[in-house]
């Protein structure tokens, strides 16, 4: 069967990925992954949770976006590598975490 | 900028080969959306090459066999903005994505497979996802 694609060379691995970052603060990111460099994470079309702002509780927020993704209220965001602790796929979250 | 034509051509023929109609406007959107009865595949269809490039190929493997929904369609994201945007009126309480894939049911959505769950996995994987849910919705009772 004949594939149809565009590549992204040069670009990190996760480069197109949509991922949970997690970082120092109350901020949890949830967005598509557009490179990870030494200033730290790129995010397109992200959301957003902050501990404490948000309406809904964290668990359940990012239990909604690991089953159905996230609404792009940031079209592009940098997270400083300072205040990155972990990025993970979305996919690998257990959608009842 | 939307991409070339030319570029996206076979990515489209892709999809049509497999039986898809492909939705150009708004109105025919809406057309397909007003007939209700029966069991309907939309695949917002993408050119990103992280999700796309698996979901086509997955959709095409998981048509292969029975059960199938009984219409095919499909809009292009980012080249019929009008029509892609209708499309996701139809279900604007879940997050926009593409590549994306929506089943429904009598008119009503049933099962939803947004682009983060089609990054990365290959096309049996896919094919996979879309199969157990033409078995739940799409079966015909015996």
């Amino acid at each position: 069967m004949a594939r149809t694609f565009t590549a992204h060379e040069g670009h990190h691995e996760l480069h197109g990925i949509t991922v949970v970052v997690e970082t120092r603060g109350p901020e949890l990111w949830v967005g598509r992954c557009h490179d990870i460099d030494a200033t730290g994470v790129t995010l397109r079309d992200a959301d957003v949770h902050r501990d404490g702002e948000s309406g809904s509780a964290r668990d359940a927020w990012l239990q909604r976006a690991a089953a159905v993704g996230v609404f792009p209220r940031h079209s592009r965001v940098l997270i400083p590598a300072g205040e990155t602790v972990s990025v993970r796929r979305l996919v690998d979250l257990d959608s009842s975490c | 900028m939307p991409y070339s034509p030319l570029l996206v051509r076979p990515m489209r023929e892709e999809l049509l080969a497999a039986g898809f109609e492909e939705l150009r406007t708004a109105e025919e959107v809406d057309r397909f959306m007003a007939e209700r009865s029966g069991t309907a595949l939309l695949v917002v269809n993408s050119v990103c090459g992280c999700a796309a490039g698996m979901a086509r190929p997955g959709v095409r493997l998981a048509l292969q066999q029975a059960p199938r929904p009984d219409r095919l369609v499909t809009v292009f994201a980012g080249q019929e903005v009008e029509a892609t945007a209708r499309a996701r009126s139809y279900f604007a309480d879940l997050p926009p994505s593409s590549p994306s894939m929506a089943l429904f049911k009598d008119g009503a959505l049933v099962w939803f497979l947004p682009r983060h769950r089609i990054e990365g996995r290959d096309a049996l994987a896919v094919a996979e996802d879309l199969r157990a849910a033409f078995a739940e919705h799409c079966a015909v009772p015996a």
